[in-house]
């Protein structure tokens, strides 16, 4: 299939027919994917420290310095929560923290070492912002950085903190969080260097289609030169205990207040028509990013598994630890074998992987 | 073809439902049944303002698929009076949860064993005087065979004695899966399928319109549904006493016989291939304390036109580990409606248009 372009996107993700793009989705995840195989990971997330200097307005998880329940994990925790998982049948884990003011590029490589002297495991750590910090805070350029971070034992980077890669939207959502340029930026110096990382995109909340395409594209376009994405993750925006629901607007056509959000909360998450809509988009407009991975955390096992026919092959992680979405009211707790079980009553067969896509065992 | 079978209006066979059943093409059934739902209702997804009562958990069948029901005396059984029941409706009548009034009280609870046919007539008639605007549906068949054996009546007086009572129209439950080596291992003490057709062939000849239902996703085989399915378009041949099918997802937890949830491909295939093979159905509902509203949500444009209502206390599937909330605002399931790219039209328990989105 030929690729298509910014406005026939634009195009279907306006009008298309649900079924009919999720059946362009379905048919082209079958040629990518022939074998009918859905992966996923065991692995678990580590937030370090909940402390953010963002702020961001979609977020209920983060807290100030001198917040009574702000938090940072010492290292023995950390090796605990990695014990666990690697109990679990783990293979990685997936660090990611709030940007903590009084945290400088030791602690970090400190923790890496540590982490890597006492296991072998996947650290899949620190989304671009956190990168970003840490090159300012020292005035290293983005790749001494992650130079440094690899020698330390990172090995690949999640796609968090791309949110819409759109600076009109980020200005809205996430004024103090960095630029698209500079997200954009820190995953082409990773790729260059041979790491790999993968994308993500949360929408549901005050973007436009326009944005959601721009965002599409700059991971494209980005790919075709750089070519390190493992995997695109769209999710949809989750409300509750956010700044941004509770500042925002009535919801048309809901001027009374619903029960979800409480009286005060209008905005509403984005619904499974439309969570099916840019997952099958992403599917199509992502002709060069393998794999695509159904968000069960926030949609829930059954949507997730009809995501499987609407451009999604893998099933993410089974989170043993999740914190930041549950912190937004949803919480989805599933085991591993809930997993396996959900992917093969969709019609597939299940097996895990790891970080880089390879299946480590079926199922 | 089948495709062409749906186009012009042609019967399904059985064999052409079971073909359904094993392919792997969903968005072609998606799209047939799609097709069949405008044809019947436009662009409408139908919502209804009601609420639940489940009058006691206390029941002498033990259906292995259940985790509501109580013996008498066990730990968490209850009954409720008809002032605890008339005082339920008043607190959610006019609130602001529902935006007016219910339209429609949905009451069905367990076969409890000291409980007299007078005390269902009392509940009716109290209801009625208190609310004479609300519709009441009620007592599935399982629950009409039972008051049938207390009160000595034939089905057929059973039936008129609650209608004149108030009884306004019948929900679906209870049909399960008419499949009777299945059912035996499901729920040995509960009517049979043959039964709960007669139920429902009396009751819709007595002028009570009903619903029906079918619980899938838990031992039966594909001929099972198929075959559950014709045993109501037949029944509907007849009577036309059905307003609409509603397939109820197995929901495993806490029952005795456990298993898993149904797939959201399977609950949306099964949704549209309802809709293709019963023709005669004028509604096909997809149940959101079942499905989830996420999934019944997709399912109107998989051949469903209705998502339920705004139920306030949902029990049954509750206790079988449902992961919805217990009930939605009037707001939430037009919006739910409006998303997937339909005209929310709030109807009463008839569906006569109340509101239109």
């Amino acid at each position: 299939m030929e690729r298509i372009d910014k406005q026939t996107a634009l195009n279907l993700l306006k009008n298309a027919d649900l079924l009919e793009i999720g059946e362009l989705a379905d048919t082209i995840r079958k040629n990518l994917h022939s074998e009918g195989i859905v992966t996923f990971i065991v692995d678990r997330n580590i937030n370090y420290t909940n402390v953010c200097i963002n702020k961001c307005k979609f977020c209920a998880f983060y807290r100030d310095v001198e917040s009574p329940d702000a938090y940072l994990l010492s290292n023995d925790e950390i090796f605990k929560k990695i014990d666990e998982t690697i109990a679990l049948g783990g293979t990685q884990i997936l660090l990611q923290g709030g940007i903590h003011p009084e945290l400088g590029l030791d602690y970090y490589t400190d923790l890496l070492k540590s982490i890597k002297d006492r296991y072998s495991i996947n650290i899949h750590g620190f989304s671009p912002p956190e990168v970003n910090y840490l090159a300012e805070r020292h005035v290293l350029t983005i790749r001494e950085t992650l130079i440094i971070l690899r020698q330390a034992g990172l090995d690949s980077i999640p796609g968090g903190g791309a949110e819409i890669l759109s600076d009109r939207v980020r200005e809205v959502l996430s004024p103090k969080k960095i630029k698209s340029s500079q997200w954009l930026n820190v995953m082409e110096e990773a790729h260059k260097i041979g790491m790999r990382t993968t994308a993500t995109m949360m929408f549901g909340s005050v973007e436009e289609p326009e944005d959601i395409i721009e965002h599409l594209d700059a991971i494209r376009s980005l790919q075709d030169r750089a070519g390190g994405f493992t995997a695109f993750i769209p999710w949809s925006f989750q409300p509750k205990n956010t700044e941004l629901a509770q500042n925002s607007p009535p919801h048309p056509p809901l001027a009374k207040g619903g029960r979800r959000g409480g009286i005060n909360s209008k905005l509403y998450p984005a619904t499974a028509v439309d969570y099916l809509r840019v997952l099958a988009l992403s599917r199509i407009y992502l002709d060069n990013v393998k794999n695509i991975q159904a968000s069960w955390v926030t949609q829930g096992l059954k949507l997730a598994q009809v995501a499987l026919r609407f451009g999604a092959n893998d099933f993410g992680s089974t989170m043993i630890e999740e914190n930041v979405v549950k912190a937004a009211g949803v919480s989805f707790r599933v085991s591993r074998e809930d997993i396996i079980q959900a992917i093969k009553s969709a019609g597939f067969k299940a097996a895990q992987r790891d970080t880089y896509y390879k299946i480590l065992r079926s199922f | 073809m089948l495709e062409d079978k749906v186009f012009s209006g042609e019967r399904l066979t059985r064999e052409d439902a079971i073909k359904l059943f094993q392919s792997d093409d969903l968005f072609t059934i998606g799209r047939l049944a799609s097709y069949v739902a405008e044809k019947k209702n436009g662009r409408n997804a139908y919502f209804i303002v009601n609420r639940h009562i489940n009058p006691t958990n206390i029941c002498v069948n033990r259906c292995k698929f259940c985790a509501f029901s109580r013996s008498k005396g066990e730990e968490g059984a209850y009954e409720l009076t008809i002032e605890e029941i008339i005082k339920k409706l008043k607190d959610g009548h006019g609130s602001r949860v529902t935006g007016h009034g219910f339209s429609e009280v949905h009451i069905v609870g367990g076969l409890h064993p000291d409980w007299p046919f007078e005390y269902y007539l009392n509940m009716l008639s109290a209801i009625k005087k208190e609310f004479p605007s609300i519709a009441i549906k009620a007592f599935t068949a399982v629950e009409i065979d039972y008051m049938s054996k207390i009160s000595g009546l034939n089905l057929e007086d059973t039936l008129k004695t609650l209608k004149k009572s108030g009884l306004d129209l019948m929900p679906g439950g209870g049909a399960e899966i008419f499949a009777e080596g299945i059912r035996s291992k499901l729920c040995p003490e509960k009517i049979s399928g043959d039964r709960w057709l007669e139920v429902m062939e009396i009751a819709h000849n007595a002028g009570i319109k009903t619903n029906a239902t079918m619980l899938y996703g838990h031992l039966e085989s594909i001929e099972d549904r198929v075959d559950h399915l014709f045993k109501l378009r037949d029944l509907q041949d007849r009577t036309g006493g059905f307003q609409a099918f509603i397939p109820l997802s197995y929901h495993p937890k806490n029952t005795e016989i456990g298993g898993f949830y149904s797939s959201g491909v399977d609950d949306l295939k099964t949704i549209a291939i309802s809709r293709l093979v019963l023709d005669n159905f004028e509604h096909i509902k997809a149940y959101w304390i079942m499905l989830g509203e996420k999934i019944s949500q997709v399912a109107l444009l998989f051949g469903a036109d209705d998502i339920d209502g705004t139920i306030i206390e949902e029990k049954i599937t509750h206790s079988a580990g449902a992961m919805t909330e217990e009930g939605m605002t009037k707001e939430e399931l037009a919006y739910l409606i409006k998303k997937a790219g339909k005209t929310p039209v709030e109807r009463d328990a008839f569906y006569n248009e109340l509101w239109k989105g």
